[in-house]
C-alpha cells in the first residue's frame, strides 16, 4: 500500500490545467503543420498559419491558447494499492483546478446553476471520471474543453440492425452540422456501444488518444481513416471558410452493449485540443 | 482536378478599417476580404446580451461588436487571450442591434437567416476571426476597459482599443457568404 498526500494531487492537477491551456501538444501541432502543407485554400492556409503562430505566442508568453479555457475534465486512474491521505480525492482535484485557473490567468467559465447561471469564480467543479486500476500509482489526465465544440456533440440510439454505413453517415453529418461553429479542423471522438451514459464517456475518452494514433483493432483503424478522408472531402475547411482540412483525426472507441441497443456518441473537439497527463 | 480548383482562387483583398464604421465602408466589403481594424471595438456575449437586449451600454452608431470574453490580464499585458465565441448564440438579439446602428459584428461560425436579412437591410457585415488564435489576437489590443456589468466577470462588456486587428469577411452586406462559397469550392 502506497500513501499519497492529497496536496500532491492538487499540485499535479494545477500544473496540468496551466500546461494544457498554454502549451499545445506536439501531436496537434504536427497535425496542423501537416495540414498546412496539404491545404489548397489560401484562406485555409492563412488560418492554419495563424493557429501555428498562436501556439508559439501562447507558449512564449504563457498565455492561454484560446480564451475559452474550458471545463476541466479530469480522468483519474487510481491504483488500488494507493491510499490517499490528508484529504479527499474530489476536493484535492477541485482545489487543483481552482489554483490552476487563478495562477495561470485562465478564464473561469463554470456557472453554479445551469439556469440561474452565476459564475462559480474559480472554474470548479471539474468533471471527474475515476477508474480503479491495478498498481500503486495515480495517473491523471486533464482535458480542458471549450464550449463551442462541446455544444456540437450528439448522441443517437441506433437500432441493433443498423449498418456501419448508417453510423458513418451520422458521424459525418454531425461534423457537417457543427461546421464552422466547432472551430474546425476538429478532432472527432466517437463512442459506439455501452449505454446512453457510457457511450458519451467513451466518445470523450476517444479524444484522449494522441492525434495520428489509431484504434488497436485493424478494422476500426481502417474505418477511422476512411471516415476522416470523407470528412475532409466536405469542403468545410479551417474555421468553415472552405478548404481540405476539416478534421485532424477520427478516433473511435467501442464497448459491448445490450442486445436491444446500439448507442453512438460523437464528441466534437476543436483544433485547440488541450490535454495533458501525469503519473504520481 | 483538385489543382484546377485551387487555381481559380484569387488572393483575397486586404482592407484597412477605422472605427466608427459607416455604411459606405461596410458596402465595400465582400465575403472573403481580409480586414485590419483599428480604433475601438466593444465586446459582449450571452449574459450581457440578455441584459441589454437592443440597448447596448455604448453608442451603437457605426460600432463594431465582438462576441468575446477574454482570459484574465497578466501584469504587463493590455489584455488576456481574446478569441471569438460562437456568434449564432447571439442571433436572437442581433437584428435589433443592427437596426440601432451597429455596423459590424465579429465572432465565429454561421449566422441565422434573420441575421443575414437584417445585415442586408441595415447594411452591416459579419466578420470572423479564427477561434483558437486568442493569444495572437491579444497582441492587437492596446487597451481594454470594462464599460458595463463588471459583476458578470469574464462576460462584462469591454471597450477595446485595437490596432490592425485581423479578421475575415464571412458574410457581407449583400448576403455574400464565405461559408457557402468556400465549402462549395472545396467540396469533392
Amino acid at each position: 500500500m502506497r500513501e499519497i498526500v492529497a496536496k500532491k494531487i492538487t499540485e499535479t492537477v494545477k500544473k496540468l490545467c496551466i500546461e494544457a491551456n498554454t502549451n499545445l501538444s506536439e501531436d496537434v501541432l504536427e497535425a496542423l503543420n501537416k495540414a498546412l502543407s496539404k491545404e489548397e485554400s489560401p484562406t485555409g492556409r492563412e488560418i492554419l498559419r495563424q493557429l501555428i503562430n498562436n501556439a508559439k505566442i501562447a507558449w512564449r508568453d504563457k498565455l492561454a491558447l484560446c480564451q475559452d479555457t474550458g471545463t476541466a475534465i479530469v480522468f483519474i486512474e487510481l491504483g488500488q494499492d494507493v491510499r490517499i491521505i490528508e484529504g479527499l480525492l474530489p476536493e484535492a482535484v477541485n482545489e487543483g483546478v481552482s489554483r490552476g485557473y487563478h495562477q495561470g490567468y485562465l478564464r473561469k467559465s463554470m456557472v453554479r446553476d445551469p439556469l440561474t447561471r452565476k459564475n462559480t469564480g474559480d472554474n470548479t467543479p471539474a468533471i471527474i471520471h475515476t477508474e480503479i486500476v491495478p498498481g500503486e500509482n495515480i495517473k491523471i489526465k486533464v482535458l480542458t474543453k471549450g464550449g463551442g465544440a462541446e455544444n456540437c456533440s450528439v448522441i443517437k440510439m441506433f437500432k441493433p440492425s443498423s449498418l456501419p454505413a448508417e453510423i458513418e453517415d451520422f458521424i459525418i453529418e454531425t461534423v457537417e452540422k457543427a461546421g464552422p461553429n466547432a472551430c474546425p479542423p476538429v478532432i472527432v471522438g466517437v463512442g459506439i456501444g455501452g449505454t446512453f451514459d457510457y457511450v458519451a464517456t467513451l466518445a470523450k475518452k476517444a479524444l484522449l488518444r494522441q492525434v495520428g494514433m489509431h484504434n488497436s483493432a485493424h478494422d476500426t483503424a481502417k474505418w477511422e481513416k476512411e471516415i476522416l478522408e470523407k470528412i475532409n472531402k466536405t469542403g468545410i475547411g479551417p474555421m468553415g471558410l472552405g478548404g481540405r482540412t476539416t478534421a485532424l483525426a477520427v478516433n473511435i472507441e467501442k464497448y459491448p452493449c445490450h442486445i436491444s441497443s446500439l448507442p453512438v456518441a460523437v464528441n466534437i473537439q476543436c483544433h485547440a485540443h488541450r490535454s495533458k497527463e501525469a503519473v504520481i | 482536378m483538385a489543382k484546377k480548383k485551387a487555381k481559380k482562387t484569387s488572393q483575397p483583398r486586404m482592407i484597412k478599417l477605422e472605427t466608427p464604421i459607416d455604411s459606405k465602408d461596410v458596402q465595400a466589403l465582400k465575403a472573403g476580404d481580409r480586414v485590419l481594424i483599428s480604433g475601438k471595438i466593444f465586446t459582449a456575449r450571452d449574459a450581457a446580451h440578455k441584459i441589454f437586449a437592443e440597448r447596448p451600454p455604448f453608442d451603437p452608431a457605426g460600432a463594431i461588436l465582438y462576441y468575446a470574453s477574454p482570459t484574465p490580464t497578466r501584469k504587463g499585458f493590455a489584455i488576456g487571450s481574446i478569441g471569438p465565441t460562437t456568434a449564432a448564440r447571439m442571433d436572437p438579439f442581433t437584428p435589433a442591434l443592427l437596426k440601432a446602428g451597429i455596423k459590424i459584428t465579429i465572432g465565429k461560425g454561421r449566422r441565422g437567416q434573420e441575421v443575414v436579412a437584417a445585415m442586408k437591410k441595415f447594411k452591416a457585415a459579419y466578420l470572423v476571426v479564427p477561434g483558437g488564435v486568442a493569444a495572437a489576437l491579444a497582441k492587437h489590443v492596446r487597451k481594454s476597459t470594462i464599460i458595463a456589468y463588471p459583476d458578470l466577470g469574464p462576460e462584462a462588456v469591454l471597450e477595446l482599443d485595437v490596432v490592425n486587428f485581423p479578421a475575415i469577411v464571412a458574410i457581407d452586406s449583400k448576403g455574400g457568404d464565405l461559408f457557402e462559397q468556400g465549402k462549395e469550392q472545396y467540396k469533392i
